[in-house]
């Protein structure tokens, strides 16, 4: 063994040596508290090494066979959005320092990690209007599952309702964890558009342990949570509330309408979409379940000289302490992600964030209109943030064809999930402009006619 | 380096900004003309309000108080802390590949399945399964995937199984993933070996058992020289064996746990692959399985139909989605960079450096320090305490005082069956003259615990803050900033 890979360092000088120092003469000697019948004979059968400059080559080559948002200005939101990402955010979020850390269990070596946390612990109760957040989650989904989760252990009851306008993928997901945990989840249906108030309240009873609705919707409408919060809380159910966060810049915080969790994704701000992942969930609660929150939680306290510091805290809950009878089996948060969404909200700050989300209503509601005028028929008959519904004469599968052999990238079908078939989930972000918008709506009418 | 201790909130000041957006090219909208009253913002999120500069000087400073891998040796045990190579990062923020939605028609992202599928292959035959699922986002998430899949495999088997084994050093995660599966655990002992005690395994293993659990080798550094015999136990009561992949940077080209008798298992890539810990994430779990679980493995799955890549949720007897879409694609990205970089006798050079440096590392320390288990270990190994807690110093103190020669110190008290544990995990990324500067500082560190034990029970000593107070955090939680608060410290300080 010589140092031929670049991340070996150990020249043959210093394995001759290391070997010497334990008395043996190969490395072979050392596996061999393997039993030999288990051992591999040969080399693993994958791909021969690639030096740099190719490696670089072949993966641009890969990546240039996928369409890219740059390329192709996109219409498809459904949970994952194309948002202008302020430069500065890739730049703090590739300071090693950062991510190339484990999770700060060292606090003095760690300050810079578990302040960024804390302020994003507040960035995220200010926006969701709630008393704590956590440092973070996998995604919004799974942040949806956990909330399920904990609002069936502290209400010792056994069933979750879940509108049917939450995301498909976060119904989907719910369901494996509550055959897991031993709870049923039953669906709400939809009142054209939004959560089926009634269906709710004959659905809701003494064993609901929560309500589940997102805000805005999977349809981009915007439920109302000051309706849903009555039935929820005349039942002693706890309200859960998946909020989209760059629409909570103009939207009330629903911890002001009365959730008891809010939990989503903070991807809109800061995250790209990287087909799908990583992205970042967050989770508030009320105060009063502060201890029963599941992921890492940082706080602040002091050092032995009074100087502020912060560390990682109420660990009672967690796995690493109480094994099996932690509140959740989750180690890991997404820490980098939410330090990239808490540069972008910092970047965009207190006015730009809403000026973000001022751009998203103006331009889906000027498509919306658009699309109108054209003879269109739009399916929300609530006010939408972001994104919309719209009905074609045709299949949406063969209307994103033309939108793509004209350059964009269409809307999300809903006939799969939902069998609505011909209508079109439209997102239109910041990023869209007045040209691109206008052009989609020209390939609409036209794929229409023709 | 001047100090640095403000918030992001307390250099706000209203007006400024550290971004531009345009201005709108279509209509404005009044929100009161669109929206119910109730339904809009009454009080504004108190974001910050800097400037781009002041913004880049914050988390520039902030990143200056802490400790990665580029800054310095860390070799916090079980935690794979080796080198994150750079184009990775680069291949990860392509616009390809950062710059796809997750629900493009499929022949616009041919290159990203492609990516997926190839990674699968391959994490198949370095684990020795036959497919695996890249959706996890973690190895919790991945143990807990697998768990649902041995619960799906016996249901469809007609059988109700409730318990699920793990050792007594397994980590954390073992017990509380098979608790959210809804499965009990039952622990085994370790034998004085440190090694699974076959006949309490024999003990516990009965036609109520759905799994073992096992981390191979374990968490104490030692291989499970048993494992034939322990998988032929488990199998033959009808349970299954799940391999906990924390640990694989030990194994790589020399065995896989295919070979061992597993039947599940899932990877950190955010270990064993090379993709940062991100301070706490995001990582990667994917889980591979054996023929006879393929049909559980969570949906959609990447698959081959001629030369078209395709996701197929069309398997019935699925578990479901485990994930939102298809798993953590950027860090999914990253790991393929690498086993692409690094090659199969590549990565069979790494398990073999990172036992190597282990043992190194182990031999020259064990003169100063307890080694509870003293043989040949694999990529780790565990020291003890117990030598120095007699003269008055503890572990904790000795990792605080490694501190102040810019080491992170290794896993303390864990696993939990070695007292004043210390556990420590090289890497094969590390220099040798790494290795031995390292050594000297421990030894060092054990003279003074002899000789002059306050310089390391005051430990640290040259860090931006000393101990924190642990208990206060815990007893009266501050979990965010409030003007109020921030009040309350302008008191103090004056």
């Amino acid at each position: 063994m010589t140092a031929t890979y670049r991340y070996l360092p150990d020249t043959k000088q210093d394995q001759e040596e290391m070997l010497s120092f334990l008395g043996i003469s190969s490395t072979d000697e050392l596996f061999e508290d393997i039993p030999p019948e288990i051992r591999l004979k040969g080399e693993l059968n994958i791909p021969a090494a690639i030096p740099e400059p190719q490696l670089l080559k072949k993966m641009h080559e890969l990546a240039s066979q996928n369409k890219n948002a740059n390329q192709y200005p996109t219409f498809l939101g459904a949970g994952t959005y194309d948002h202008y990402i302020p430069s500065v955010v890739n730049h703090m979020i590739s300071r090693s320092e950062f991510y190339t850390a484990y999770t700060p269990y060292q606090p003095e070596i760690s300050q810079g990690e578990l302040q960024a946390i804390f302020e994003f612990q507040t960035m995220v109760c200010e926006l969701t209007g709630m008393d704590v957040a956590n440092s973070s989650m996998y995604d919004g989904f799974t942040s949806l599952a956990e909330a399920a989760s904990l609002a069936v252990a502290s209400t010792k009851r056994s069933k979750v309702l879940i509108s049917k306008a939450v995301h498909p993928e976060s119904r989907a997901i719910i369901n494996p964890v509550s055959a897991g945990q031993g709870y049923t989840v039953e669906e709400v249906d939809l009142a054209a558009d939004v959560t089926d108030l009634v269906k709710l309240q004959e659905q809701i009873d003494q064993d609901t342990a929560a309500v589940i609705v997102q805000y805005p919707n999977f349809f981009g409408s915007i439920e109302d949570l000051a309706e849903m919060k009555k039935t929820t809380e005349a039942n002693g159910a706890l309200f859960i509330v998946s909020a989209n966060p760059l629409a909570l810049a103009l939207l009330q915080a629903p911890g002001k309408l009365g959730a008891d969790i809010v939990i989503g994704d903070m991807q809109p701000l800061g995250i790209p979409m990287s087909f799908g992942g990583p992205h970042c969930g967050y989770f508030a609660v009320h105060k009063k379940f502060m201890r029963k929150i599941p992921g890492r939680i940082v706080g602040q306290t002091k050092d032995e000289q009074g100087k502020r510091g912060f560390v990682l805290t109420l660990q009672a809950r967690e796995q690493h302490i109480r094994r099996d009878k932690a509140t959740s089996n989750i180690c890991s948060n997404q820490a980098l992600n939410a330090l990239a969404s808490s540069v972008c909200m910092t970047a965009l700050g207190k006015q730009g964030v809403r000026h973000m989300a001022q751009l998203n209503i103006e331009k889906a509601d000027y498509m919306a209109k658009r699309l109108q005028e054209k003879g269109f028929m739009i399916m929300n008959q609530s006010p939408f943030f972001n994104e919309f519904v719209v009905e074609l004469p045709r299949p949406v599968k063969e209307v994103n064809a033309k939108l793509l052999e004209a350059g964009m990238i269409g809307g999300f079908d809903l006939g799969s999930d939902y069998g609505f078939d011909n209508q079109m989930l439209i997102a239109v972000t910041e990023q869209r402009t007045k040209e691109e918008i206008d052009q989609f709506v020209e390939v609409l009418e036209a794929s229409v006619n023709g | 380096m001047v100090e640095y201790n403000e918030l992001i909130f307390e250099i706000s000041r209203p007006g400024r900004i550290g971004s531009s957006l345009p201005e709108s090219d279509v209509d404005k909208i009044d929100l009161y003309d669109k929206l119910p009253k109730h339904l809009i913002r009454d009080v504004q999120a108190e974001l910050p309000e800097v400037s781009e500069l002041q913004l880049v000087r914050h988390y520039t400073a902030l990143s200056n108080k802490n400790h990665g891998i580029d800054n310095g040796f860390y070799p916090l045990g079980s935690c794979t802390m080796k080198y994150n190579p750079k184009i990775n990062e680069d291949v990860a923020r392509f616009e390809g590949f950062s710059r796809i939605h997750p629900y493009q028609p499929e022949e616009t992202v041919q290159g990203a399945l492609q990516l997926l599928h190839e990674l699968q292959e391959e994490l198949a035959e370095i684990t020795g399964m036959d497919a695996v699922t890249l959706q996890p986002s973690a190895g919790a998430q991945g143990e807990w995937t697998g768990l649902m899949m041995v619960k799906a495999y016996l249901e469809q088997k007609g059988e109700t199984r409730t318990k699920v084994l793990v050792p007594d050093s397994a980590h954390g995660t073992n017990p509380a993933s098979a608790t959210v599966a809804g499965f009990k655990t039952v622990t085994i002992p370790s034998n004085e070996n440190g090694l699974v005690d076959l006949e309490e395994l024999k003990k516990h293993v009965d036609h109520d058992t759905a799994a073992l659990m096992l981390t191979n080798p374990n968490t104490l550094g030692l291989f499970e020289k048993d494992i034939v015999e322990i998988a032929k136990v488990v199998h033959e009561a009808g349970g299954l064996l799940y391999y906990d992949g924390a640990n694989a940077n030990a194994i790589l080209g020399k065995t896989t746990p295919g070979k061992m008798g597993f039947d599940i298992v899932h990877l950190n890539l955010h270990k064993t692959f090379t993709t940062p810990h991100g301070g706490g994430g995001p990582g990667a779990g994917p889980v591979g399985v054996k023929k006879k679980l393929i049909p559980y493995l969570p949906v959609p799955r990447v698959e081959k139909d001629g030369e078209k890549y395709v996701l197929n949720s069309d398997h019935p007897r699925s578990i479901g989605r485990v994930k939102g879409y298809y798993g953590n694609f950027g860090i999914l990205v990253r790991a393929y960079t690498y086993i692409r970089t690094m090659g199969p006798e590549g990565l069979r050079q790494v398990s073999e450096s990172a036992v190597l440096h282990a043992n190194y590392l182990r031999k020259k320390l064990e003169p100063y320090f307890e080694a509870p288990y003293s043989q040949v270990c694999k990529h780790e190994f565990v020291l003890s305490g117990s030598k120095q807690k007699k003269l008055g110093v503890r572990t904790l103190d000795m990792a605080k005082r490694l501190l102040d020669f810019g080491y992170h110190p290794p896993t303390i008290y864990f696993p939990l069956n070695v007292e004043e544990c210390l556990m420590i995990e090289p890497t094969e990324t590390e220099s040798k003259e790494t290795l031995d500067a390292f050594a000297e500082v421990m030894i060092q560190i054990a003279k003074e615990v002899e000789n002059n034990p306050g310089v390391v029970l005051e430990a640290p000593h040259t860090t931006v803050i000393g101990r924190l107070d642990e208990v206060q955090a815990a007893r009266q939680p501050i979990l965010r900033y409030t003007k109020e608060k921030a009040a309350e410290r302008e008191v103090v300080k004056s």
